[in-house]
């Protein structure tokens, strides 16, 4: 069994972290909750978070928990993303393409602004 | 579906949904018998004799937000379709194990598709799971199990920029190199 990367990779980005987390302000932490029920999975939710996950990593945004969820009962509306800010009120997403997902990343998760466009009430 | 790894992601995630704690989804493709074999374990609920009968009906499913369910029928008969099969062994309390198994070269076989997106997307947005990851072609492959990655990380999340990029890369490396290794 070959080329898994080595461990000690994983000690530097461990330091590297730690000593980011010392920097950082206290924005408080961003929760996003990926749908992935047997629709969501059907209508991309597997891509929206492919997308979500390469958005922290090249906006090298830190604090961001990305977590996923069944089905959350809503087949036409997937994909769904959820985003809690802190201790504000969920905010619920339909139909996040990877596109959709990478301008809530940007708007919301990193500037704060909810993209009413997606917002759909649950 | 049209890849046969958002089948996988969604096997998976029946095991997550029975409250499995270890998950092993391995993937096998043999080019000279001909054969692409799937299969995830999982020490969740597991199911009854009945169940397991049930299962494969497209009409039944435990869940209340829908009346059916359609995640193993669907494999099932894209399997079937390619010359495969798909089974179930499960004891309630113990866990399951599905398998699936298409003839590989057939026409209608769906495209593997993205093996290390699905890999990466179970593994950071289900943490509370112990994940081992399993892919060969003949005799190449490689196994990734996450426990020694955590230990090392302690508190860092998984979803930590520098940690994604970590687990991306090693993933997407290991599927590559595997993939134009084979006759594909
Ligand atoms: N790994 C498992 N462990 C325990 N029970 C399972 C497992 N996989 C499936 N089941 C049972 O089989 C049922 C049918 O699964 P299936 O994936 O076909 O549909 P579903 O999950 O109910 O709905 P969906 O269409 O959203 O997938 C589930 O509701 C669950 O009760
Ligand atoms: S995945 Fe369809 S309603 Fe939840
Ligand atoms: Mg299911």
């Amino acid at each position: 069994m070959p080329t898994i990367k080595s461990l000690d990779d994983l000690k530097r980005i461990r330091e590297e972290a730690l000593e980011k987390r010392k920097v950082k302000t206290a924005s408080g932490q961003v929760q996003v909750i990926v749908g992935m029920g047997t629709c969501g999975i059907a209508a991309g939710a597997r891509d929206a978070m492919k997308a979500i996950l390469e958005t922290i990593q090249n906006e090298n945004l830190e604090g961001v928990i990305v977590t996923q969820t069944g089905c959350i009962g809503l087949c036409e509306k997937e994909p769904i993303v959820q985003v809690v800010v802190g201790d504000q009120p969920k905010v619920t997403y339909g139909k996040v393409s990877p596109e959709v997902a990478r301008q809530i990343m940007q708007e919301h998760v990193k500037n704060g602004n909810v993209v009413k466009e997606y917002m759909i009430q649950v | 579906m049209r890849e046969i790894s958002l089948h996988l992601l969604d096997i998976a995630e029946n095991s997550i949904a029975a409250g499995a704690k270890n998950i092993t989804i391995t993937i096998r493709e043999d080019t000279t018998a001909d054969r692409l074999y799937l299969s995830v374990q999982d020490d969740g609920k597991g199911m009854d004799e009945e169940m397991i009968k049930k299962v494969t009906d497209p009409f039944v499913t435990t869940r209340t937000t829908r009346k059916v369910g359609l995640g193993i029928p669907l494999l099932k008969a894209a399997a079937e379709a390619c010359n495969g099969w798909l089974k179930i062994h499960s004891k309630v309390g113990e866990g399951t194990l599905v398998e699936v198994e298409f003839q590989r070269s057939h026409i209608d076989r769906m495209p593997l598709g993205d093996i290390a997106g699905t890999f990466l997307a179970l593994l950071v947005g289900n943490p509370q799971i112990h994940w081992v990851f399993r892919y060969s072609v003949d005799q190449d492959g490689f196994e990734l199990d996450d426990q020694p990655i955590k230990q090392e990380l302690q508190d860092i999340p998984l979803s930590d920029p520098l940690v994604l990029s970590y687990l991306r890369e090693m993933l997407e490396n290991n599927v590559r190199s595997l993939q134009t290794t084979s006759v594909y």
